[in-house]
């Protein structure tokens, strides 16, 4: 019970230092919308993939790399509190460091996951219609891609002892995960050596997995895409616990 | 259980550097315990081992009955820490910070309001509740934190240097605290601190500690008596200090800058005799004896007081520049 109320607690104060920082949302939407008006509205007015107009053919994408973006760098935040001390008071406190280890993870999803239903409501400007199950679907892989990508962030947070390193570190990590993902183009016909890039990176998962319930498009089966998010985010999710034991 | 806290040859090596070595004491429940030191002394190690943050390279510790090394979730609950950093939520409120304290350290739902409420009030902070703790003074900051030291009735409390940087009234203030804290709930406190003045004022007993080690360990008040009573300091023309050697009650005699200093056992019945042998005079004054001479007597350095440490705003800037 008591680990529970520590859980929630830990949860809480992420939560309410995010709705106090509101700029924090603003500025995690603001680099999503720009890819999907400027850059998916410019390309868009003279390509389409297959039956689809490149606006949308990306709207998935940009939905995981908002969520991967936002997710990994909440990593930083644990930097800080170590920072200005403010983690001293919970690494002391009787709460075992699996319990700190989840309550940060969930704070992280909190946030990811209320962007991500912003990001969503711009389906209706780009005229996507998602239906009830599509929708449950998509919210269920943003979920296991928020899972996985908040503990990668935290296991890095945990290492480093600057903010600075960490967004050099994970600047190193973001950008690949975001660009072999397939986020901005078709699978299919790709060169080989690309190909297996694409294959490596578990975001790809993601992208499929949301391409295939919001617009209809896929290159694996869905039973894969959320096989594979689920062992990433169960692999990352059991590291990160590891390295919160281990964190001074 | 007689011991609040009893350490078995705790140590703590870095590298090459011993922080605290062999440090042996035992805590009576209900004792307002100080180590006195300077900067790099051990002081913060030696707290942080015992509230389980660090691990002991050598020895161990029993704090409430609980092993440190063994049961740290049961040491946890049991104790109460005022860090030397301010370690509260900028961005919550007082309230919240102590909300969230409370959930920590399972104070059960029904009283965590009624224990808010007595500890804001305890610390006078009542009225700021809801301000966000960003906009708090650096001794609010600091009360704030001994109120959620306080919040889980913990039996044993740990201050790291509880009025660094502090102004002399908030000081005053919290070291009020402190004492009602001894007095009233029995509790057993173990502080840290470079100010003599401040042991002084609060401690039944103190270690003097230096490079790790303790020197010396009693009741300030005999502390001060092995010094010998009170300090002479003479600026006299004639600079031979063999002469006061003859009058029996001066136990120490040193020259520094110039100045002649005379430990005197009783000093307000020897001055005359004192004055008499010092021929002409430019300057003398005549102080107690402080726990300062008791640290220079038994070091042969001074204990430097530094200037505190700001809020947590001023220390991101600096970190940055």
């Amino acid at each position: 019970m008591s680990r529970f109320e520590g859980i929630y607690a830990l949860w809480l104060r992420e939560f309410k230092v995010f709705t106090r920082e509101r700029s924090r949302v603003v500025t995690s939407i603001f680099t999503p919308i720009l890819w999907i008006f400027v850059f998916g509205g410019g390309l868009g007015s003279a390509v389409d993939i297959g039956d689809v107009n490149y606006q949308v053919f990306i709207y998935p994408g940009i939905l995981a790399m908002s969520v991967l973006f936002s997710s990994v760098f909440f990593g930083t935040y644990i930097v800080w509190d170590r920072k200005i001390d403010i983690l001293k008071e919970v690494l002391v406190a009787p709460l075992s460091r699996t319990s700190i280890f989840v309550g940060k993870v969930l704070g992280g999803c909190t946030d990811s996951m209320i962007q991500a239903f912003i990001m969503l409501l711009i389906s209706f400007a780009l005229g996507v219609y998602l239906s009830p199950s599509a929708l449950l679907l998509a919210i269920l892989l943003l979920f296991l891609l928020a899972l996985s990508l908040v503990s990668t962030g935290l296991i890095i947070g945990s290492l480093m002892e600057s903010p600075e390193g960490f967004n050099m570190i994970v600047s190193f990590l973001v950008f690949p995960l975001f660009l072999f993902s397939g986020a901005l183009f078709p699978l299919e016909n790709l060169p080989l050596w690309l190909r297996a890039m694409t294959y490596i990176d578990p975001v790809t998962y993601g992208v499929d997995g949301l391409r295939t319930v919001i617009i209809g498009v896929s290159q694996f089966p869905l039973y894969l895409d959320l096989g594979v998010l689920a062992g990433f985010a169960a692999v990352m999710f059991t590291i990160g616990t590891r390295a919160f034991e281990r964190m001074k | 259980m007689e011991n609040a806290i009893e350490t078995f040859e705790l140590t703590k090596q870095f590298k090459d550097l011993t922080a605290v070595d062999r440090l042996n004491v035992k805590i009576k429940q209900g004792e307002i315990f100080g180590l006195l030191g300077p900067n790099g002394a051990g002081k913060t190690t030696a707290i942080s081992m015992l509230c389980t943050i660090l691990n002991p390279t050598g020895g161990t510790a029993i704090v409430n009955g609980y092993d440190i090394l063994k049961e740290p979730d049961d040491v946890r609950k049991s104790i109460g820490i005022v860090f030397q950093q301010p370690s509260v939520d900028d961005i919550l409120t007082g309230r919240e910070n102590l909300r969230l304290h409370a959930m920590w350290y399972g104070v059960p739902k029904g009283i965590r309001g009624e224990r808010i409420d007595e500890v804001l009030e305890l610390v006078g902070l009542k009225s700021r509740e809801h301000s966000l703790v960003k906009t708090y003074s650096g001794g609010m900051r600091r009360r704030l934190e001994l109120a959620r030291g306080l919040l889980h009735l913990p039996k044993v409390l740990f201050l790291d240097e509880p009025t660094l940087g502090l102004d002399p009234q908030t000081r005053e203030h919290i070291w009020e605290y402190i004492e009602d804290l001894s007095e009233k709930r029995e509790m057993t406190i173990m502080l840290t601190t470079h100010y003599m003045e401040e042991a002084d004022r609060l401690c039944d007993r103190i270690a003097i500690i230096d490079q790790g080690k303790i020197i010396v360990m009693d009741t300030p008040e005999r502390l001060k008596q092995t010094v010998g009573g009170d300090i002479v300091c003479l600026k006299t023309v004639n600079a031979d200090i063999e002469r006061f050697r003859k009058i029996e009650s001066v136990s120490k005699i040193e020259v520094k800058d110039g100045y002649i200093g005379l430990t005197v056992r009783n000093a307000s019945e020897n001055l005359q005799e004192i004055l008499n042998l010092a021929g002409k005079i430019e300057s003398v004054e005549i102080r107690p004896a402080s726990l300062n001479d008791v640290f220079l007597s038994y070091t042969g350095k001074e204990i430097r007081p530094e200037t505190g440490e700001g809020g947590i705003v001023q220390r991101i800037m600096r970190e940055r520049t």
